[in-house]
């Protein structure tokens, strides 16, 4: 694991990317997450909600910024994870997960660090940004 | 219009196993391939008593409510028009395989935007394991697309 007894704002995580996303993923995480709304998933009821495809769960990246998260400290250590979906993440789309140090603080005399994360396709184009904090300790 | 009398409104709780097998199969579509989140003695190894569950994962759990659609049905709301637009976990301990959690869910607030043409509903939801232990707590915000 990282040392962080110097990190500071500006610091960024090992980024995470994901192979351009297929319809199997959709349907694998379809069934493995318990969300079953037909619009990730059956073409048909997209295109008859108005949209042209299928598209990811906004879940799926959620899940993915966990692993950027998690690859870079023990997840016991986060204290905090929230993140707004801003665009649909597209079947074909490579997205990188990315993190960058905000600040460092104490917290009742706990050393912590508050991260911006964001997930964003090859373009990119960001489709979900958020915040986290994690402990260092 | 969602009627905003919602607001305040609590739902059944209910309590769902954590599932070995389901967690590993979330591994799989999530492409994890940390052996701490797949094998049972790298999760011991790093301290865990069973495979733990990892951080985005308690949503999933929170839809195995047996309704998952049941706050959608008390607020008239049409599952094609719905976007989920914010998603935040504020967590105080983990949680691993045979854990059993409770789910406490209640609608905090209900507003909109652009004269109506975006209803946002939020869900709070408290998590507790068997020991009644504090999990998590997550908020949702729910994107209602009318017109």
């Amino acid at each position: 694991m990282a040392d962080f007894g110097d990190l500071k704002p500006g610091d960024t995580l090992p980024p995470l990317t994901l192979p351009p996303l297929t319809r199997t993923t959709l349907a694998l995480y379809c069934g493995a997450s318990g969300d079953h709304n037909p619009i990730h998933v059956d073409i048909d009821f997209a295109k008859k909600a108005g949209y042209p495809d299928v598209f990811a769960h906004g879940m799926l990246s959620v899940a993915w910024l966990g692993r950027l998260l998690t690859d870079w400290v023990p997840q016991r250590r986060i204290r905090e994870f929230g993140v707004r979906f801003t665009a649909l993440t597209q079947v074909g789309d490579v997205i990188t997960c990315s993190g960058t140090v905000i600040e460092v603080f104490e917290h009742q005399g706990e050393r912590r660090a508050r991260l911006a994360i964001q997930t964003a396709n090859a373009g990119g184009q960001v489709k979900l940004a958020g915040d986290a904090v994690v402990a260092l300790s | 219009m969602i009627d905003r009398r919602h607001i305040g409104l609590q739902l059944p709780p209910f309590e769902v196993d954590v599932e070995k097998g389901r967690l590993r199969f979330f591994a799989k579509a999530t492409g994890q391939t940390d052996p701490v989140y797949v094998d049972d003695e790298a999760a011991r190894a790093a301290g865990h008593p069973g495979l733990p569950v990892p951080p985005s994962f308690l949503f999933c759990l929170e839809m195995d409510a047996p309704n998952p659609g049941e706050l959608r049905d008390r607020l008239g709301i049409d599952i094609a028009r719905v976007l989920h637009g914010e998603q935040r976990f504020v967590f105080h301990g983990l949680s691993h395989a045979g854990d059993r959690l409770r789910f406490e869910q209640r609608v905090a607030d209900i507003y909109d935007k652009k004269g109506g043409a975006l209803e946002f509903v939020v869900r709070e939801t408290r998590v507790t394991n068997q020991r009644g232990e504090p999990v998590a707590d997550l908020i949702a915000t729910t994107v209602v697309r009318n017109g």
